[in-house]
């Protein structure tokens, strides 16, 4: 114990908090000893003294604390003093066991890296396609999926407006371990512009042609007319066939899969409402959250899924 | 016997009885005041913008805090969900403090980035939309209210009289920088720079 005494409070309020306990301990010890009786046998005429306090005729007696209760006062005194001689309570002592919550932190979380650390780094040696099929692996990532990932793609990975469906083997960003890894651990950052600028029949005509795309009811006059209007606009993100590009993120459009369409809503309808107002799907980086280790815990997790 | 002279004026009673209780206080809350560690910004703490801070004020109001407390304790159970345990110098800027005092939903003292803005506004417009088993009430009216920056300005006043560090320009500029904005946007700010100060991996 080299060092008893920190810093963290100037000296004259540390000093002021070890007055102001110390001095309460004092004074509890003042009032329980100067008010002390032993002496409980009745007077020569058989009377026991009384506090002088009378009410209806009823005195009350002045009797000592019982002994029981008088000792219990004594050990809370020691008690105090004994904590406060072995944990931080006197201002800027430190205690005798030179405990502090961060330490006792710091010691949890060394207990836990050294019990799990190993089990992590044994999983980031396997191949992910492997990993997936390791079913103690999966119970470990399907925990970390659920407290990680659930909140957006839902507890059975199935999604919801603008949260992709990590089950249908339909990927934005391309669904091999790497990418898998790459979306989880850095993040992703979809940028559909909004092209209220063409007009709302020009967007019309595109949302028609798009939706055919996949076999979705449309106008085909309509859609003949945003045929050329998709290959001027569209096609630098989706592709001349429409099939999307996972560099960018831009969806494939002729798999009848979409990400920004509510339940119940038109797929036209959830056409138009992208093309006018634009999309920006945000995925946030977790490997600053998880730690490498657990990323490729999660993703194999979520390879798994399709596969 | 003098007990009598206490027990029989209540006036002084009071006044011995309040005398007792602060010992408590006197000793754990006042010399907090003069310790650096709790009064001292951390590096990197910004004053909240104009919107933050109507964000923040729309997060009272709604009384996110009574469900969601904003402190990490230094366990790990808590830092391993939640991130790097709170530290005093994240909230000197805090006026009053929202750490809250139960959990009926998470902490949210580093929800910052966690989420996406979209998700934000998802959640807050029904809750079961992207949680099914959620019990958070939904806070639909958020996208129909606009603010009008009116008290706005006095705000960053007020709290720059309190020693947060706001400049004149922030001042002037409150008013503009919140008008017209939809509530949710501003309480999805004010929740975007939750905690993100101090970062940590889990």
């Amino acid at each position: 114990m080299k060092d008893l005494w920190g810093h963290g409070l100037p000296g004259f309020w540390s000093a002021w908090v070890i007055v102001i306990t110390l001095g309460t301990i004092v004074f509890c010890a003042w009032i329980l000893f100067g008010n002390r009786r032993t002496d409980k046998s009745p007077d020569a005429h058989g009377e026991v003294e009384t506090t002088g306090h009378s009410a209806d005729g009823i005195d009350e007696y002045d009797n000592p604390l019982p002994r029981w209760w008088f000792l219990l006062f004594i050990a809370t005194l020691v008690f105090a003093l004994g904590y406060l001689a072995l944990y931080p309570g006197l201002g800027n002592y430190r205690g005798l066991l030179g405990w502090t919550q961060e330490t006792q932190w710091q010691a949890e979380m060394q207990r836990a890296h050294e019990t799990y650390a190993p089990i992590f780094a044994r999983y980031q040696q396997v191949p992910i396609p492997e990993l997936a099929g390791d079913a103690e692996a999966m119970r470990v990532a399907e925990r970390l999926y659920l407290n990680n990932c659930a909140v957006c793609h839902g507890s059975d990975a199935r999604g919801g407006y603008g949260f992709p469906d990590l089950s249908d083997g339909d990927w934005l960003y391309g669904g091999s371990p790497e990418a898998i890894t790459r979306s989880i651990a850095q993040g992703r950052s979809g940028v559909m512009p909004a092209w209220q600028q063409l007009g709302e029949d020009n967007l019309r005509n595109i949302a028609n042609y798009v939706v055919g795309l996949s076999g979705g009811e449309h106008d085909t006059a309509r859609a003949a007319q945003g045929k050329a209007l998709f290959a001027a606009t569209c096609v630098a993100c989706h592709g001349s066939d429409a099939k999307g590009n996972t560099a960018l993120g831009a969806p494939d459009l002729t798999d009848d899969t979409w990400l920004y369409r509510r339940p119940g809503q038109a797929t036209l309808d959830a056409v138009l409402e992208t093309l006018r107002q634009g999309r920006n799907g945000t995925m946030p980086a977790q490997a600053a959250y998880i730690g490498e280790n657990k990323v490729h815990l999660v993703a194999a997790y979520i390879y798994g899924l399709s596969h | 016997m003098r007990h009598e002279i206490v027990e029989k004026n209540v006036g002084l009673l009071a006044v011995l009885v309040l005398v007792v209780i602060s010992f408590g206080g006197l000793a754990e809350i006042v010399p907090l005041f003069f310790q650096q560690e709790t009064t001292e910004p951390v590096e990197g703490l910004e004053p909240l913008s104009a919107l933050e801070l109507e964000g923040r004020d729309i997060y009272i109001r709604e009384g996110c805090n009574n469900c969601h407390s904003q402190m990490i304790r230094p366990f790990r159970a808590e830092t391993e969900r939640y991130g790097h345990y709170s530290v005093a110098g994240e909230f000197v800027y805090d006026h009053p403090f929202l750490w809250g005092s139960k959990r009926t939903g998470p902490d949210l003292a580093r929800v910052g980035g966690r989420y996406s803005d979209a998700w934000h506004r998802a959640h807050l417009y029904n809750p079961r939309d992207v949680v099914p088993e959620s019990i958070m009430p939904a806070y639909p009216w958020l996208f129909d209210n606009t603010l009008d920056g009116a008290h706005t300005a006095d705000k960053l006043r007020a709290l720059n009289r309190l020693g947060v560090p706001y400049t004149q320009a922030q001042i002037d500029g409150a008013r503009d920088a919140v008008q017209g904005r939809q509530e949710i946007t501003a309480l999805v700010a004010y929740l975007q720079q939750l905690g993100t100060v101090i970062k940590d991996t889990r």
